[in-house]
């Protein structure tokens, strides 16, 4: 798999809104200064929820305006103005990076840290955007939230932990009540 | 094919097509069948098409087996009460008595709603893991979707579409199902350029296996989900239209390489967007229609309309009408290109 060290995925242009840019694979092949790696990316995956790299091996990630990295498993050159190109995947702006739903549904469940199980009535509140008073003696910070379905644990949706509360990360657009189902 | 809904949901009083007439205003309804009485000639029996155009369709969804598997996907409906009926294709379940996007499984993106007949082109095509497919007219997404589940994700599929309102939903909807390989560009499509998707240090434009050209089109064999599709049809448009099909199955015919299959697909009656479409291609790029299996009851081609006589080979092509299956109306053809 290649990867951001094509010469014309990094040029001094920086981040431009609607651009997406190959990731560099390293920080020696990193010519726009603090943007993520794809290594810092598998290591953040491995450290955060155990997700092995070889999860990601078909994939490349994209940055699309300042800290927004995108997933594609296609062939595409760097850069490239489009408007899509595989799936939102993660912040990075801030301190503590935060995956997206999207990235958890479709990969949280290779996680093996760092995910709460919710029963089917908390999952109903975590999923109407309520947050909710736990016990948890996992990481704080940012976590894989999912519930039974069809038999077998499925991630949902991304909480964040902070003083034995989950804070339902579920954006608006996404939101469903099933409380009273 | 079963019709086990015609009976099971449309049998319910209020649904069927004598009481759904009172939905409509008079003059709506009489403009709807005048419309639809030019297919007269062409439709085998045209009370039981005229009496399927007047009755719902129920909700049917799509299993994306990106997500899961179509095992699981009836066991998380069972799970929460909802019962499903088969359809023509496995991952395709019909939702008789629920909103589809009301559920769990839903919100885990294992399901897109979907109508029946919306799948047939995308099966058709059936594009392999790692090819490089593109749908050139893609929003909202449904057989983008699709698709991207046949090539099980893998692979590039280019998504255009002209209409950045319509690609926003798009967009969404690729990534409710998880899609990861698919690049969305905003053209036209006839003007398509291949340029950005060489991959990395391509001199030369990397055509595509297969392409799938779902056309704008003037929808007549939508009038059961849409009452009102028919009242501004006038000829004219469909000639217009025509225009831009022509132009588009073109283009996809050109970018695709030889021995790579492009699928061409309407929701719609009207001969001039579909038999005298592929007719023009015919004549124009280097490439052949070819017959396609369909394991739904259909209708084929037509070859003479209006006077025009069409390539006899446009006979291949599939034309699905509302009360074959109790479905939408629908038209697909299979097409071969064979020079470069
Ligand atoms: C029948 S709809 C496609 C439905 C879609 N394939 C799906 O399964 O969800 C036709 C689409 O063609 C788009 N369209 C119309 N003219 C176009 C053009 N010249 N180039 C590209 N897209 C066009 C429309 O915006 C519309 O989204």
């Amino acid at each position: 798999m290649t990867d951001g060290s094509a010469p014309s995925g990094d040029g001094a242009a920086g981040n431009r809104s609607h651009r997406f840019d190959r990731l560099p694979a390293t920080t020696e092949d990193r010519r726009v200064p603090d943007r993520p790696t794809r290594t810092g990316v598998l290591e953040w995956w491995d450290e955060r929820f155990g997700v092995d790299p070889s999860v990601f091996e078909n994939h490349t990630f994209w940055e699309r305006g300042s800290g927004k990295i995108w997933a594609f498993a296609g062939e595409s050159p760097s850069p490239v103005d489009i408007e899509g190109l595989g799936v939102a995947f993660l912040r990075t702006r801030r301190e503590h990076w935060k995956p997206t739903l999207e990235a958890v549904q479709r990969f949280g469940g290779h996680a093996t840290r760092n995910v709460m199980a919710l029963s089917r009535a908390e999952a109903a509140a975590f999923l109407a955007g309520e947050d909710q008073e736990r016990d948890w003696d996992g990481d704080w910070g940012y976590l894989v939230v999912a519930h039974e379905l069809a038999g077998e644990r499925e991630p949902l949706g991304v909480g964040l932990y902070v003083h034995g509360e989950l804070r339902s990360q579920v954006p608006k657009g996404r939101r469903r009540d099933f409380r009273e189902d | 094919m079963p019709d086990r809904r015609v009976l099971q949901s449309h049998a319910a009083p209020g649904a069927g097509g004598a009481e759904n007439e009172g939905v409509f205003t008079g003059r709506v309804h009489r403009t709807r069948m005048d419309v639809l009485a030019r297919y007269e000639p062409l439709v085998d029996d045209f009370e039981a098409f005229r009496a399927a155009c007047e009755r719902p369709l129920p909700s049917v969804v799509r299993v994306n087996t990106i997500k899961t598997t179509v095992e699981r996907a009836r066991e998380a409906l069972d799970e929460s009460g909802i019962g499903v009926e088969a359809c023509w294709h496995d991952e395709l379940l019909a939702l008789p008595d629920a909103q589809p996007g009301r559920n769990w499984p839903y919100v885990h993106g294992w399901l897109h709603g979907q109508e029946e007949v919306s799948a047939v082109p995308a099966a058709v095509l059936d594009p392999a893991p790692g090819d490089r497919v593109w749908d050139a007219c893609a929003a909202p997404g449904s057989k983008t979707t699709q698709l991207a589940a046949l090539m099980d994700d893998r692979g590039t599929l280019v998504a255009t579409d002209n209409n950045l309102g319509r690609i926003s939903a798009l967009r969404s909807n690729a990534e409710r199902l998880g899609v990861t390989n698919v690049a969305i560009t905003h053209e036209d499509a006839r003007n398509h350029s291949l340029k950005p998707f060489a991959a990395d240090g391509a001199t030369e434009d990397v055509e595509y296996d297969a392409a799938l050209v779902d056309v704008p089109c003037s929808c007549e064999g939508t009038v059961r989900k849409n009452p009102d599709t028919l009242d501004e049809w006038t000829l004219s448009h469909v000639e217009g239209i025509a225009g831009v099909q022509k132009g588009i199955l073109r283009r996809a015919v050109q970018a695709t390489r030889p021995g790579g299959t492009v699928v061409y697909s309407t929701c719609t009656f009207a001969p001039e967007e579909n038999e005298a479409v592929l007719d023009h291609v015919l004549g124009e790029e280097p490439c052949e229609v070819v017959l396609l299996d369909l394991p739904l009851a259909h209708a084929p081609g037509v070859t003479e309309w209006d006077g025009e006589s069409y390539d006899p080979a446009v006979a291949n092509a599939k034309r699905i009408y509302p009360h074959h299956n109790d479905t939408g109306g629908f038209f697909c053809a299979k097409i071969e290109v064979t020079g470069a």
